[in-house]
């Protein structure tokens, strides 16, 4: 099996430099709103992505400035309700999964010898759809009787009977956020499927590519059953059905069955690409292969089917049949085999390795060790007796915050600090970047490592006050918190730093053990990159 | 496959419809969200339905723009083999979204069947349930009273469901001579099968529509008449909104034909609107067996 990292040293430079005058980048606004090429796209996405957790971030932060103390002082609970709704959809729908989209936009067609993306002008339309889903979501905030206060899983009845005036809103700017991902999913597909360079055989895919392709498959599964979902919230709200409320003959745990059944899936499509990311980080600067890639695709795509298999553990506390929790469990604990084959695979890529700690490494290395924390409190949290004293508790909160914020968006910054050079042209301001990963290593445990604490002492979810006896680590939790978001206003002022070229011009290839065909272009990566594709050979 | 084809892949230079189509899906998401909002607050449509029309006006004349944008490029040899692949792989993927899509509506017809129901009949271990919410309550399917007492009838698969299944399953047929035409530059039989698909299509819709007068009407079926009445007419309604899509979509297929579009070996377009179409039928299959037999 020849993977990936071997066929570099064999291509053969085609004429892609050569095609650059046929329509490089328009000027002014309409390059953007009209743009049809991958790495525009790919930038837009990044951005918007960063600017979404930025505003998420900055609702997370008012947050935990109610919760510093016990009581209500600083804002409504109502409002409280808003602000943890909201700052969960933006995370999800508005951070992680558009920057990992950007990423695909970026890298894949440059990782697989493409031109572009196979569907160019729906790749503009699947991105401007985000900008406004999400103006009409933050605007809703400001409707008579307030934004969506419901959760961002807006279960059942309160999204329904419980819920405000602004529910169509929030239900229709879903929608479009959905068509939005389904768009983007298929155009990742197609790519993938069709448009690699001649010989970039299946298994000589970057992890990256893999990892993507399978989490787009999961998004095309799964997104429709969100707006089935928004769908039936909005008709029992409006239109009299009864799909939710038992009095008709429907069920509200019927809500959490749909919900999950999209719900868990989409927790993976949050993490496999990060997988990839990791998967491609690791060896570059273990100067070494990767560890096990065949099992590496093969666990990723057991993963993906097991999360069609699991969604009801979401739910031991509704009151299942005994069956079905032992089932849920049995399966949910499945999942640990093949992600822990991924782990054992990064370990033992480092394994005797030349390892080099350069920032996307450090970031990569604190995912592993974070990530596979927040894995083991999901393992907990899947023994269903145990799940239900952890359930609706701050160790719930824990557990997702290690494995999206440790998790999903470290590995999006390692992904940034290991592409930016690529993306810019310029090496990062090293020490300001080093100075970001250390600030936010130790804030994120501070921030989120308390919380396993007083969650398993009994401290609630979602509610704006708490017993007098959390106290002490809420506040430390909540400067955590602090630290962290502004932490990453470091990475902001390095990020601009970079787009405006300040910082020494870097070489073709930027790291000396990265391997893959992105590294085989310029840097900054001219506009057209692979307008004849590459010939790859054994 | 793409190990094979090395001609130029098309990527199509700056276009304004996709921002278009954005701001489309924005007004349309705007005008619904306010439009269902006022209505169910006051009764009454605001401004949020002007919004929807504006957005649904912005959004056809973005397809009309697109699509003739492409339809240009294809005739005038832009487009490669390769690109048809994309095109046709992009179809089948959004097919299959759509399959996930009526997946989460019969998923909630089959939780209803067999579990929401039954257990508020008392049925497994839930006997407490039944007598403590509404120990009237008997289960059954069609749910025809539901635990708060609302009556309604079921609609029966003979009569005009079985009607429309035949004339959808016919109409999947015709399309495929259409198609078999096409192949054989068989113009004349295209032409005819396509426009026979399209009155197949129309006619299943006219009868749809007497259909729900029916279930209004006589037998008090309604959208709110319990769960049973929200699985009825949210799936039949979904799917009879595809069947107008797919004969709006083979509506312009036909007037291209004649206007002399497709060739035997490019004719994308008109193949994604078949798929379509058979992908409509299958449902109604499922549709009529679930909903109507079973």
């Amino acid at each position: 099996m020849n993977s990936v990292t071997s066929t570099q040293d064999t291509i053969q430079h085609g004429s892609d430099q050569g095609h650059d005058s046929h329509h490089g980048p328009a000027k002014g606004i309409k390059r953007w709103l009209y743009t049809t090429n991958h790495k525009d796209i790919g930038s837009l996405y990044l951005w918007f992505a960063f600017i979404m957790f930025l505003v998420g971030g900055a609702m997370a932060m008012v947050i935990r400035a109610e919760l510093f103390q016990p009581g209500l002082q600083i804002v409504e609970p109502h409002f409280f309700n808003q602000m943890t709704t909201v700052h969960g959809l933006i995370m999800v729908f508005g951070a992680v999964m558009p920057a990992f989209t950007g990423l695909a936009n970026w890298m894949i067609p440059m990782m697989i010898g493409a031109p572009d993306m196979a569907l160019p002008r729906m790749n503009n339309l699947s991105f401007w759809i985000l900008p406004f889903a999400f103006l009409i979501l933050l605007a809703s905030l400001f409707v008579e009787g307030g934004g969506p206060a419901f959760g961002w899983t807006f279960y059942a009845p309160l999204s329904t009977t419980y819920s405000g005036d602004s529910t169509a809103l929030f239900v229709f700017s879903v929608h479009i956020m959905g068509i939005s991902s389904i768009m983007g999913a298929i155009n990742v597909i197609v790519t993938i499927w069709n448009m690699r360079a001649p010989g970039m055989t299946w298994f000589k895919l970057p992890l990256f590519v893999w990892t993507w392709l399978i989490t787009a498959f999961l998004l095309i599964a799964v997104m429709p059953v969100l707006a089935g979902a928004v769908t039936m919230v909005l008709t029992d709200k409006y239109f009299g059905t009864s799909f939710f409320d038992a009095a008709g003959g429907g069920d509200p745990v019927m809500f959490q069955h749909i919900f999950w059944f999209f719900g868990h899936p989409e927790v993976y499509i949050m993490i496999l690409p990060a997988f990839g990311i990791i998967s491609t980080i690791v060896p570059a600067f273990s100067r070494k292969k990767l560890f096990g890639y065949t099992s590496m695709v093969y666990a990723t795509v057991s993963i993906a089917l097991l999360s069609f298999l699991v969604w009801a553990h979401h739910m031991f506390t509704t009151g299942m049949p005994v069956y079905a929790e032992l089932f849920f469990m049995y399966c949910t604990m499945l999942i640990s085999v093949p992600t822990g084959v991924k782990v054992f695979n990064w370990v033992a890529t480092m394994w005797r390795g030349a390892i080099s700690y350069e920032v996307p490494m450090l970031f990569s290395l604190a995912f592993i060790v974070l990530f596979t924390f927040g894995g083991f409190s999901g393992l907990m949290l899947a023994i269903t007796p145990v799940d239900f004293q952890y359930h609706d508790t701050y160790f719930v909160v824990a557990h997702f915050h290690y494995v999206l914020v440790t998790g999903a968006i470290f590995s999006l910054i390692a992904a940034a600090y290991y592409w930016l050079p690529k993306w810019t042209g310029v090496m990062y301001d090293v020490g300001l970047a080093k100075l970001h990963f250390w600030c936010s290593l130790i804030s994120v445990n501070v921030l989120f490592f308390p919380m396993h604490f007083v969650g398993l002492a009994g401290m609630p979810r979602r509610i704006p006050d708490y017993s007098i006896q959390f106290a002490d680590w809420n506040q430390i939790i909540s400067l955590g918190g602090f630290a962290f978001g502004l932490s990453q206003l470091i990475f902001l002022a390095l990020v601009i730093k970079a787009c405006r070229k300040q910082g020494e011009p870097v070489a073709d290839k930027v790291w000396d053990g990265a391997e893959g065909l992105e590294w085989t272009v310029a840097s900054p990566a001219p506009y057209h990159t692979f307008t004849t594709p590459p010939k790859i050979q054994d | 496959m793409s190990q094979t084809e090395h001609s130029e892949y098309y990527v199509p230079a700056q276009s304004p419809w996709p921002i278009l189509g954005a701001f489309a899906f924005f007004l349309i998401a705007v005008g619904s969200g306010t439009l269902v909002a006022q209505i169910g607050k006051t009764g009454e449509a605001g401004w949020g339905q002007w919004v929807l029309i504006v957005g649904i006006v912005a959004i056809l004349a973005m397809l009309v723009g697109w699509f003739r944008d492409q339809i240009i490029e294809s005739r005038t040899g832009l487009h490669s083999h390769q690109l048809g692949v994309s095109y046709r792989q992009g179809m089948s993927w959004f097919i299959f979204s759509e399959v996930m899509f009526f997946a989460a509506f019969f998923g909630a017809l089959f939780y209803a069947r067999l579990i929401s129901v039954p257990w508020l009949g008392g049925a497994s271990n839930n006997e407490m349930t039944n007598l403590v919410l509404w120990p009237d309550f008997q289960a059954m399917w069609p749910l025809t009273t539901t635990p708060d007492g609302t009556t309604t009838q079921a609609m029966g698969p003979m009569g005009l469901p079985l009607i429309n299944t035949i004339i959808l399953v016919i109409s999947s047929v015709t399309i495929h001579f259409a198609h078999v035409g096409l192949e054989h530059n068989k113009r004349k039989q295209l032409a005819n099968m396509l426009l026979l698909t399209i009155v197949l299509g129309c006619i299943f819709l006219f009868l749809q529509v007497e259909e729900y007068i029916h279930a209004y009407r006589d037998l008090g079926l309604k959208l709110d008449s319990g769960v049973y009445g929200n699985t009825f007419f949210l799936l039949t309604g979904f799917h009879g909104m595809h069947v107008t899509l797919g004969t709006l979509f083979l509506i312009v297929m036909w007037l291209r034909v004649l206007k002399g579009h497709f060739t035997p070996d490019n004719h994308f377009a008109f193949q994604a609107a078949s798929w379509y179409w058979h992908f409509v039928d299958v449902v109604w299959l499922c549709l009529f067996v679930f909903v109507y037999v079973l």
